[in-house]
């Protein structure tokens, strides 16, 4: 933009005698473009067979209400006047709220603390530990959550022996009241080190010339940690954190897999990703599941952009 | 350049035809070729598909394979319970990929009948067969005149107990529930780290069997006015029976720990639980789990009553054949649905390899069957001691269409009360409602 702003105004041409060169431009465009579009192609048909022409379907599903006693009617959208409704789905909202609220800076914390040690540190041991921390994010979602099942486990766990040795007794990780607690460990273990990662590697990108000029302004280590590093990262800290938000927001598969082992502590509509499943697949009400989950993705929408609105100072997209 | 051009296309072409393909390839209704876990032995014949869970199931499939020319079965093991429903209840909404016969447990029969998914086996000679059945499992496999499905096997309730651990406890064997309360505060004052036994809020058919043994009647459901329902999980029976667990619980005496679960299994095994309060195809689970305490002696006795003079049996799960509506050729899937398990020798093999308690009854009836001796109740004649009788008293009961959901809300509201929220009644009186509002949101006209 600024470029051509500064470009010289076009000189007044003369009409050319002919418009056979332009014409020939345009088909060479046009043939370039018709290369484009095949190139484009695979990915295209990709996209519209497995995400478009499903979302477009569940669309038109959740315009639709189905009962187990009266059958199918076209309805619009009764379903999402139901659905912004219905206590359970908007318990399961305010859930994964409370869940960002505290899961989102505790990975946030954990992976940033990692992220400065790491930046500080240059022995052997630093790589070791990069591995470290990033490992439980290279274990699927899945069987990390059913590993920790069994860590939380009263029977198979160690926090029987653990907390037996200064004998006390241990807590039952999976109740109602300390489920909320073992989910946010779950999921702070399983992404603070991809955090970490992403965070570390825009550290690893700042000019080291920055901190020779902190120093010698008198910053000790802390100070050029919080005022010069953080500030310089920040859009890495955005992105981040609007990873987490939208994960959290759709938080499925660890209580799902939890549920196994504490079917009373987490309640089908947990959150309302598994109050979709679960109305679909176990009470086969597969339009108001629909509802449910487009409902769901407005509001993944909304919050996302609401919150990208919000910082996009730090972020640098202003 | 041009025939560059049109290679390109033809690849594009060609991954169109891969990726949209196995949509044009699979049409031909339920019946689609698919791979099959056995060996077909007549080639020429048509084939039907079958879903099933057991391992054992291979056996009797060659068996019904080897004896008939006309039809073959093609068996997949789609998994059991939940994850084969899952699977079935999406081919019903997609219309195709449904298996000819399936088998399921009679409580989620009417959740797939209303949804127009299984046949009506009465037209293609279900009643030919009746004769061969029991009652109870005949009446849980058909809704009003309408058969929804063959009947396989049932589970009858009893009782197991750690012979070794009663003894050194000194407790008798409990006949009614108020001996049983007693011989668990026993347990408890002797000192043992266990319990008598436990109490799964997610017991599903296992808590709906305890109420019906003090005479609830969960649901009045009939396929042929499929908008009417009876509600009533409140009656004092129910109300009875929790109240007198949930006394046990508040106690101490019982354990509340989730039914099959890994830590479960293992307090099932390591001694924990004293008694395994179980269905008959439960000494098949308990053998089946690994970690087994060596010097555990197990023997089975009736399941406690609450009125010994008038006893009352009841029954915990079951599985039956039916046809699915998608099925290409009705009249070969029901012969197939009648003929898996409709002779001795199948099962034969379905009670040594598979553990099934069958419905059948020239099984039942056999002097094969009632002297069955088991070498891990200590060459004990179980069927002959406890679940022949169990069975034969079981009338039968009703499930609701939408019994997932009625289990789901079942398990909540337990569990709200081994926490100490709420009473037993109080958990009822919720699950009512909760019910009857579902019902009524779902277009069900709702009477008590």
């Amino acid at each position: 933009m600024a470029l051509t702003e500064l470009a010289p105004p076009p000189a007044p041409a003369k009409p050319r005698p002919t418009r056979r060169p332009r014409r020939q431009i345009d088909r060479m465009d046009r043939k370039r473009q018709r290369w484009g579009w095949l190139f484009v192609a695979p990915f295209a048909l990709v996209f519209v067979t497995f995400l478009v022409a499903p979302l477009a379907y569940a669309f038109w599903m959740s315009l639709q209400t189905s009962t187990l006693a009266t059958g199918t009617s076209f309805t619009w959208f009764a379903n999402y006047a139901k659905a912004f409704t219905d206590p359970i789905f908007l318990e399961g909202l305010g859930r994964v709220a409370s869940f960002a609220l505290i899961m989102i800076p505790a990975q946030m914390i954990v992976a940033l603390v990692a992220a400065l040690v790491l930046d500080n540190l240059s022995t052997a041991l630093s790589k070791f530990s990069r591995l470290m921390i990033f490992v439980p994010y290279a274990i699927p979602v899945v069987i990390g959550a059913l590993m920790w099942g069994f860590l939380y486990s009263p029977r198979f766990g160690p926090a029987t022996d653990i907390f037996g040795l200064v004998g006390l007794a241990a807590p039952d990780f999976l109740s109602q009241g300390t489920i909320f607690a073992s989910l946010v460990n779950i999921v702070t273990w399983q992404w603070a080190g991809y955090y970490m990662i992403i965070i570390y590697a825009a550290l690893r990108g700042i000019d080291p010339a920055i901190y020779e000029a902190a120093r010698l302004d008198g910053a000790n280590g802390r100070q050029i940690a919080l005022r010069v590093k953080v500030p310089m990262i920040s859009s890495s800290m955005v992105m981040v954190l609007i990873f987490a938000l939208i994960g959290t927001l759709q938080f499925f598969t660890e209580p799902q897999v939890l549920r196994a082992v504490a079917q009373g502590a987490i309640p089908v509509s947990y959150t309302p990703n598994m109050y979709a499943y679960s109305l679909a697949f176990s009470y086969s009400q597969f339009n108001y599941a629909s509802a449910i989950s487009f409902a769901l993705g407005i509001v993944v929408f909304a919050g996302s952009y609401l919150f990208l609105f919000l910082t996009r100072k730090q972020s640098g997209l202003k | 350049m041009k025939t560059k051009f049109l290679a390109s296309v033809g690849i594009i072409a060609v991954a169109a035809a891969a990726l949209t393909g196995c949509s044009a390839g699979s049409e031909s209704s339920g019946s689609s070729k698919a791979s099959c876990t056995n060996k077909i032995v007549n080639a020429d014949a048509p084939q039907v598909s079958v879903w099933a869970w057991y391992p054992a199931f291979e056996e009797v499939v060659d068996v019904f394979n080897n004896s008939h020319d006309d039809v073959q079965v093609c068996w997949t093991n789609a998994g059991q319970g939940n994850d084969e429903y899952t699977k079935f209840s999406t081919s019903i909404e997609s219309k195709s990929g449904a298996p000819d016969v399936i088998q399921l447990e009679s409580e989620v029969l009417s959740s797939f009948s209303i949804r127009n998914a299984l046949v009506d086996l009465t037209e293609f000679g279900a009643n030919d067969v009746k004769d061969k059945y029991t009652e109870g499992s005949w009446k849980d496999a058909s809704s009003g005149d309408a058969v929804y499905a063959i009947p396989v096997d049932g589970g009858p309730m009893g009782m197991l107990y750690r012979q070794d651990l009663f003894e050194a406890a000194g407790i008798a064997v409990p006949t009614t529930w108020a001996e049983f309360a007693t011989a668990a505060a026993a347990l408890k004052a002797s000192g043992s780290d266990g319990v008598l036994v436990n109490f799964p809020t997610n017991g599903r058919a296992f808590n709906q069997a305890l109420f019906a043994q003090a005479g609830s009647v969960p649901f009045v459901y009939d396929s042929t006015k499929p908008t009417d329902i009876g509600i009533d999980v409140n009656d004092q029976g129910a109300k009875d029976v929790l109240d007198y667990w949930n006394g046990l619980v508040q106690d101490g005496l019982v354990t509340t720990d989730d039914a099959f679960t890994a830590d479960y299994n293992t307090s099932l095994v390591d001694g924990t639980y004293a008694v395994y309060l179980a269905a008959a195809w439960g000494p098949g689970y308990l053998q089946g789990l690994s970690d087994a305490d060596e010097n555990a002696v197990w023997a089975v006795a009736p399941l406690p009553q609450w009125d010994a003079a008038n006893p009352v049996q009841v029954n915990w799960g079951g599985s039956t054949f039916a046809v699915t509506s998608q099925a290409g050729d009705k009249d070969l899937s029901a012969e197939v649905a009648m003929g898996l398990f409709g002779t001795d020798e199948s099962w034969k093999i379905g009670v040594e390899k598979g553990a099934l308690f069958p419905s059948y009854k020239p099984m039942l009836d056999s002097d094969y069957f009632a002297n069955l001796e088991y070498p891990f109740f200590g060459g004990q004649q179980i069927n002959k001691d406890v679940f022949l009788n169990a069975a034969a008293g079981y009338a039968g009961a009703t499930f609701s269409p939408f019994q997932n959901y009625a289990y789901d809300q079942l398990t909540e509201e337990l569990y709200s009360m081994v926490q100490g929220e709420q009473d037993g009644s109080q958990a009822l009186d919720d699950l009512q409602d909760s019910l009857v509002t579902y019902a009524t949101e779902q277009g069900f006209t709702v009477t008590k």
